[in-house]
């Protein structure tokens, strides 16, 4: 029995003069702390499956279940961290961290220790009564994602996360982001651009094509590379072949693009 | 001790100029360059505030005018924020008054000074109703445009989060909105003052204004100073309140 899955959801864009097919028919299911990515060129549709997962869109057809329930009967299930981290700028980081819970009229004593302890291990001690400007870019990401995980949420939606980030703050919260998702066992999409991220952090890869928006092929990451250090993953054998296989998807779809 | 230096140059040195202007025009005056009926001296305006002080005669006139100032202030200041609000939220506010605002907004409200002799008198009423005509716009226009223009996607986090209705005004749009309602705050203190000398000069039978027109008459040169410079005074005052208000509320910028 999965834990998350999507059954034939499509998509359609109405505009007012013509439809266009966002989402053609897309299936796959995620086991309780799975980790997948989905990968494809811009247009594909890999932000309106987020979107769908997350209930802010409804899509046209198909469905999405949790538990074998409906996810939109699970209001704050779904934890969502983008590219730019949306702190509000006027509350110090602590009352940022603690909005999800306020807001539900769940804080209490426990979940501000926990946010706390989120915040060192995520490596921001003595910071919480701090603003997000006094911040860098890498730490306000890394306070988005506790953020995130402060409200346990079931499922975690994180669209290109570090797509903004300096290439060194990039690969270290990699390696954050990995570890913290097996520690919770959290079951995770991760949507992105660049195939060394979606290798070395997730257990399977989806390759998507756009016009109509679709998988295209799946890829499974080999067991000896998923509990590995994203950063190590980069080095080890395997890796680069299955680069390859997963770039030669992609291109494959641009070549058939440019043809037809 | 070094930051104490330093921290004691901060503010000595923003009254440097001030003090070299006063120290040069008494000095000009003891010697006579400057005619005592041009512009008495320093002392004389000095000695004169304490005559006018001991008598009661400069407190009166510093209240009631002060008194006009905060109540034209107030009206005009929450008129012109509920206005901003509600045009800012509410689409159909919006549609119904923005343009009519707009229209009245550039009439120059001094220009009304005869009208509303009038019609109210040159009692207070009319003061404080120029008062809070002038002050209301400049709070309108920035309360507007600080609401408009909260960034869209912090409202989307705030709703994704399940904020809404007045928790998502007061957690997000009116935080966001508030270093452009300070400015608002800030320019119509302003405007407030300058209302407010201009309709006691004009006419008044009280007030700062009323004490320098009276003043005129009798060519007390070192009362009409005095009423200058206490404008200059409650200018800076008014500034600093408004610094305060920026530092209190938007803690957040600094």
């Amino acid at each position: 029995m999965s834990f998350l899955s999507l059954e034939n959801v499509t998509h359609h864009y109405f505009t007012k003069k013509n439809v266009t097919r966002a989402l053609d028919d897309i299936s796959f299911s995620l086991d309780e702390g799975e980790f997948v990515s989905l990968v494809g060129p811009s247009g594909c549709g890999k932000s309106t499956i987020l979107s769908i997962v997350s209930g802010i869109m409804q899509q046209t057809k198909g469905k999405v279940l949790l538990d074998n329930h409906p996810v939109r009967e699970f209001p704050g299930a779904i934890g969502y961290m983008l590219q730019q981290d949306y702190l509000f700028p006027w509350k110090t980081i602590i009352d940022n961290v603690l909005l999800g819970p306020k807001i539900q009229q769940k804080t209490s004593a426990d979940i501000r220790k926990k946010a706390l302890e989120l915040l060192s291990e995520v490596g921001l001690k003595n910071v919480e009564d701090d603003y997000p400007d006094s911040l860098s870019g890498g730490m306000r990401q890394r306070v988005a994602l506790v953020r995130t995980l402060v409200t346990d949420p079931k499922v975690l939606l994180l669209d290109e996360p570090f797509s903004a980030l300096d290439y060194q703050t990039k690969l270290n919260l990699e390696d954050l982001v990995h570890k913290l998702l097996r520690q919770y066992h959290k079951t995770a999409i991760l949507v992105t651009h660049d195939i060394g991220e979606a290798i070395s952090m997730t257990d399977r890869i989806f390759v998507m094509e756009a016009n109509p928006g679709r998988i295209a092929k799946t890829f499974e990451v080999p067991i000896e590379l998923r509990d590995e250090i994203p950063f190590l993953v980069r080095r080890h054998s395997k890796y680069q072949p299955l680069f390859d296989k997963v770039w030669a998807a992609l291109n494959g779809e641009e070549i058939q693009k440019n043809t037809g | 001790m070094l930051s104490k230096i330093k921290e004691m140059k901060l503010t000595v040195i923003p009254w440097f100029i001030p003090l070299v202007l006063l120290l040069g025009w008494q000095f000009f005056s003891w010697i006579g360059v400057i005619p005592e009926r041009i512009l008495p001296a320093p002392t004389s305006v000095f000695s004169s505030a304490i005559e006018l002080t001991s008598s009661g005669e400069l407190f009166s006139h510093v209240s009631i005018s002060l008194t006009r100032a905060l109540v034209g202030f107030l009206i005009g200041g929450i008129i012109g924020f509920l206005f901003g609000l509600f045009n800012g939220v509410f689409r159909i506010a919006d549609l119904l008054f923005d343009t009519s605002i707009q229209m009245l907004r550039n009439i120059p409200h001094l220009a009304l000074i005869p009208l509303v002799i009038l019609w109210f008198g040159i009692d207070e009423t009319s003061k404080i109703f120029l008062v809070a005509l002038g002050v209301l716009f400049p709070v309108y226009i920035n309360t507007y445009h600080g609401i408009k223009y909260v960034d869209k996607s912090l409202i989307e986090m705030g709703k994704a989060y399940g904020l809404k209705g007045t928790a998502l005004f007061f957690h997000v749009i009116l935080p966001g909105a508030m270093s452009s309602i300070l400015v608002g705050v800030r320019f119509s203190l302003g405007v407030m003052w300058l209302t407010l000398i201009v309709a006691e000069t004009i006419s008044a039978h009280s007030g700062i204004g009323y004490m320098a027109m009276n003043a005129r008459e009798f060519m007390q040169m070192d009362v009409i100073v005095l009423s200058i410079v206490l404008y200059a005074l409650f200018g800076k005052l008014s500034d600093v309140i408004a610094r305060y208000l920026e530092r209190r509320l938007l803690r957040w910028n600094m």
